[in-house]
Formats: C-alpha cells, structure tokens, sequence
C-alpha cells in the first residue's frame, strides 16, 4: 500500500483547504477513499452518527500535481483510511502560502498521512512543516460498510433557495426549536417550518424549480401523475441542517433535495470539481 | 401607499397593524433593551414602547413613535401585551442581521387583542416568513416616578465619549458609582475592583459636554451588574442626557438615530444601591 501526493498550483491548495475544511465541519471522524482517479470522503450512517450520512467525491486531477496510489492488492487498488478530518484541516490552514504540499502514507510507528508544507524562505534552503495525522487502515472485509449510497426513491426533488438566505433563516431558527420541518412540492415551492409552544415561524420559498432526473421505470417516471401542488415533508435536527449550510464557504454550482416523505432528506451540493451529497434522516 | 391589509376572515379585527418598509429600524431599537428576556408591549397612537425590567431596580423603555411606521393603526386606545423578547428578535432577524446595502427586510405587524398571538410578516427578496409568537398576561410595571421637574443634576454627553468607558467598566467592582457636582470633578465614574479603584472624569468645558446643569453634589451608587446592559443603547446613540433626582434615581436617556435618520428614544432608570454603605467601600 502505498500513497504519495503533491500540490503545487496556490488556487488548487486553498480551494483543497476549504474542501477540508466543509467536511471538519460535518464530521469529527470519516473515511478516505483513494483510488487512481479520485478521493472520496465519507461518512456512513451509523447510529453514532445520528443517522446522518455523507459522501463527497473530488477528481484528484483537479487538485493534485503528482498523484501515485497503490492499493491493498492489484484487484482492489484502493486505499481505505480512517481519519480525523479537523486534523488535516488544521495542517492545510499553515499551507496558505506555501510552495507545495506533500501528502505521503507512512507506517513509521502507526500509519499516519504525512503532511510536509514547504514554506517560503528567504535563504536558499526551505522550511518545511511537517504534520503527522494518525490514520486507520480499514481492511478490505469492511469495504462493503462505505459504498456510494443510491439516490433514495424521492417524493420530490427540488433546487435549493439562494444558501445565504437560507442558512441566515435556519440560524434563526435554530435558537427558536431543535427540529425543523422541509416541506416541497413540485412547483418549485419550499417551505421551512418550525413550531414550539411559543413561536410558530415558516418561511415560504417560491419559483424554486425542480430539477428534470431521467424517467426511469417505476416511482420516479409517475411523477407526472403526482399531485404538483402536494407537499413532502420531513421533520429533521436542524443542528444537522445548520452544519450542512454552514460549511459551505463558496456557493455552488448546483445544490438541490431530494425528500423521502417522513423518512431522509438527501441533499446534493455540485462545484466544479466536487460533489457532495448529505442524508439527514427523519426523527421519529 | 396600500391601505390596512384586509384581516381574515375569522378571528377578532386587529386591535394593532402596523407596517415597517425596514425591520432593522425597530429591531436596532429593541437590541438596546434585551436584557432580560420578557417585555412588556404598549402601543397607543403615539406609537410603541417596549420594557425590560429586572430586579426591581432597573427599567428600560424603547420608543419607537408612529412616525417611524408606514403605517400604525390601534383600534383601542391602549393595547399592552407581554410577550418572549429573545424570539421576537430572532424573528425580526430571521434574514440575519447584517445590512447589506440596498437589501432591507419588510415588517408587517398585526396582533387582534387579549390572547391572540402577535403575527409577524416579514419579506426580504421575495422570500416570505410568517411569524405567530405568543403573549402573555401584561406584568404590571414598576414606575419610578422620575419627573424633569425634580431633577436635581443633568448632563448631556456625546456618547461617543461614554463608549469606551462604558466598555470597559471594571466588572469585578459591584457597583458604578456617579458622581455630578457643580463643583469639580463635576462628572465622574467609579468603580472599586479587585485590581483597585478607578475614576474617570469629565470636566465641565470638555467638547464632548453639550448641556452641564448641576446644581449639587450627589453621589450614587448603582449596581454594576444592572447597569452594564445599558452599553448596548449606548453604543447605538448619539447623545446620552444623565439626570438624578434627590433620591438618588438615575435617568438614563439615549438619542438614537436609525438607518434612516430618524430620531428615537431608549431611557433606562436605575434606583441607588441601598446595600452597599460608605462603611464597606
């Protein structure tokens, strides 16, 4: 097993930086998944987790210079890493003026990512800075526990309002209640409520939009026939739905939810050259 | 200008509709009193007034005059009502409370009387957010009966000068004591800490004193602790006016200016610390 990185190019680091740092803000712990094309970070939802879900995918050729990976075995050439993402954020926090950054797998004691910036320095010799962030090997036979999640048979699916407005709105919100209901309709129509023995506050978002997904055989192409103006609804922690909102640093390119009727809420955050999906389940 | 917005069709007629183009001209305001969490509501054709109280020894009243609204209507000739004042701020905010320019949140208020909620309406970009929080019974307010009449020592102060001081008020210290005196040090703040004591004067002919009018030499102390909230309508102020009558009471009187240049009025009152005696000092 072998993995050996190197950025170089300053806008690709800064932009890696807050792609680490969106995901410190989701989860204390996740998996790293590196395969020759591309890393993924995710998060599986275990109770621990409070049920809540995450995957993000980024095309390491977007990002990396150099890029070698060997996985555990010809067959399986991935590499699968337990890691506390906060850790890596605060060692790119110091690359922000820096020449390049190594990222190296290493076993010296325990397996850590090793992460060596090199600073800019007025002698002839840099200075390097060097991160060492335990890691975990996660063995092949758990594999299966972090596969790409399928996009839940949704009720509807809808584009998100402007993220600003909503994430002020939520803020809000999040002072006045400890669940939050979203609700939307295929008329491009969306609503956030909350209700408590004080206050009852909703926000109404119109000319949303739906976005078009591919008719496939069975729930999604009858959606025709559904009801345009009827509501799906889910009631979820909006502590979940704060963190989600708050960690998006730079407005993307496409962001939209699919709600399951009472059971999850998957979001789905498009950039450039990252994607990010979230599952925030239901309460009871 | 639209008329009143039509009340639905069941339920009482609002007994208070009021319409606000700018929600942060009365959100600013009611920011200077949140000290506590309850307020008690009082509207009346002039306008609103909301109070804060606590311990029984301090008041603030913000004044909002019907002027400011774009439209204020009372159907009673007062409507009183308590209600949560942290969720009502929140809800005033619900868009955030930074002011970017240009961008500004539409408030309609309406509340039909003795046990109904207070519904809010707020629009910012097309987005719409609908408010119901509940009231409740009115608390009955204390009155210090402060009148301009009785007042012994006033000053008018530009609060710019009062800022830092009162930023910076030694907390470990129990109370803030006030001197005013038509004799030096004419205007001075005390505290007695755990680091010592400290004293800041202002002299009379200071360019930030612009109306001296005492007459005696008082000194009072208040509890620091009730007095600090008073820094929030302080740094929203122009000009502070400090007035204490024979018993000591202190008035309190912030002029503040909105996004629009309007003019209201945030006072606080505070009753001298009676615990605290020369002896222990």
């Amino acid at each position: 097993m072998r993995f050996r990185a190197k950025i170089v190019d300053f806008a690709c680091l800064n932009h890696f930086g807050r792609i680490i740092n969106t995901i410190a803000k989701l989860a204390k712990t996740c998996t790293l998944r590196l395969t020759v094309g591309k890393l993924y970070f995710i998060l599986s939802d275990k109770v621990a987790n409070g049920g809540v879900s995450m995957w993000c995918e980024l095309c390491q050729g977007n990002f990396f210079d150099e890029f070698q990976m060997e996985g555990v075995a010809a067959e399986h050439n991935e590499i699968y890493l337990e890691l506390v993402p906060e850790n890596l954020s605060r060692a790119l926090k110091t690359a922000q003026n820096a020449k390049a950054v190594k990222i190296k797998l290493t076993n010296k004691h325990c397996p850590c990512l090793r992460v060596a910036v090199e600073l800019p320095s007025l002698s002839s010799s840099s200075r390097i800075v060097t991160h060492d962030i335990p890691v975990g090997v996660i063995p092949k036979r758990l594999w299966n526990d972090f596969r790409e999640p399928s996009v839940p048979d949704f009720d509807v699916s809808i584009y998100l309002p402007v993220l600003k407005t909503m994430k002020s709105v939520v803020e809000r919100m999040k002072n006045l209640s400890n669940s939050i209901v979203i609700e939307a309709n295929l008329s491009g129509e969306m609503n956030l409520k909350i209700e408590t023995d004080l206050v009852s506050v909703t926000t109404h978002f119109k000319d949303l939009g739906n976005p078009p997904w591919a008719s496939e055989d069975g729930c999604q192409s009858s959606a025709q026939d559904r009801n345009l103006e009827s509501m799906a609804e889910a009631r979820i922690d909006i502590r979940k739905l704060q963190q989600l909102l708050a960690g998006q640093q730079v407005n993307p390119t496409k962001a939209l939810c699919n709600i399951v009727s009472k059971r999850i809420v998957h979001f789905i955050l498009l950039h450039e050259d990252v994607s990010l999906q979230y599952f925030i389940p239901a309460l009871a | 200008m639209a008329g009143p917005a039509q009340p639905p069709a069941s339920g009482e007629p609002f007994v208070l509709a009021a319409s606000l183009d700018n929600a942060r001209n009365l959100s600013g305001l009611l920011r200077a009193v949140h000290f506590q969490d309850h307020a008690t509501c009082f509207a009346t054709a002039n306008g609103l007034r909301v109070t804060v109280e606590d311990a029984k020894c301090i008041q603030a009243n913000a004044f909002i005059q019907a002027e400011i609204f774009q439209e204020f209507a009372v159907q009673e000739e007062s409507v009183t009502f308590r209600i949560n004042l942290s969720v009502l701020l929140d809800c005033l905010t619900i868009f955030g409370t930074s002011s970017s320019p240009g961008t500004s949140t539409a408030l309609r208020m309406c509340y039909r009387g003795y046990g109904y909620p207070l519904m809010l309406f707020l629009e910012e970009g097309g987005v719409v957010t609908v408010c119901k929080i509940n009231t409740q019974e009115p608390d009955e307010l204390l009155d210090f009966d402060f009148c301009s009449t009785k007042v012994v020592n006033k000053i008018i102060l530009q609060s710019e000068g009062l800022r830092e001081a009162f930023a910076e008020l030694d907390m470990t210290s129990e109370v803030l004591q006030i001197t005013m005196s038509p004799d030096k040090p004419y205007f001075r703040l005390s505290t007695f800490g755990n680091s010592g004591s400290a004293h800041l004067d202002y002299p009379r002919d200071s360019d930030l004193m612009e109306a001296f009018h005492c007459t005696q030499t008082q000194t009072n102390r208040y509890k620091i602790s009730l007095l600090k909230p008073s820094a929030k309508a302080l740094a929203l102020s122009c000009k502070v006016s400090i007035r204490t009558d024979a018993r000591g009471f202190l008035s309190l009187q912030y002029m503040i200016r909105n996004e629009d240049g309007q003019i209201c009025f945030v006072e606080y009152y505070c009753c001298p610390d009676e615990d605290i005696t020369e002896a222990e000092l």
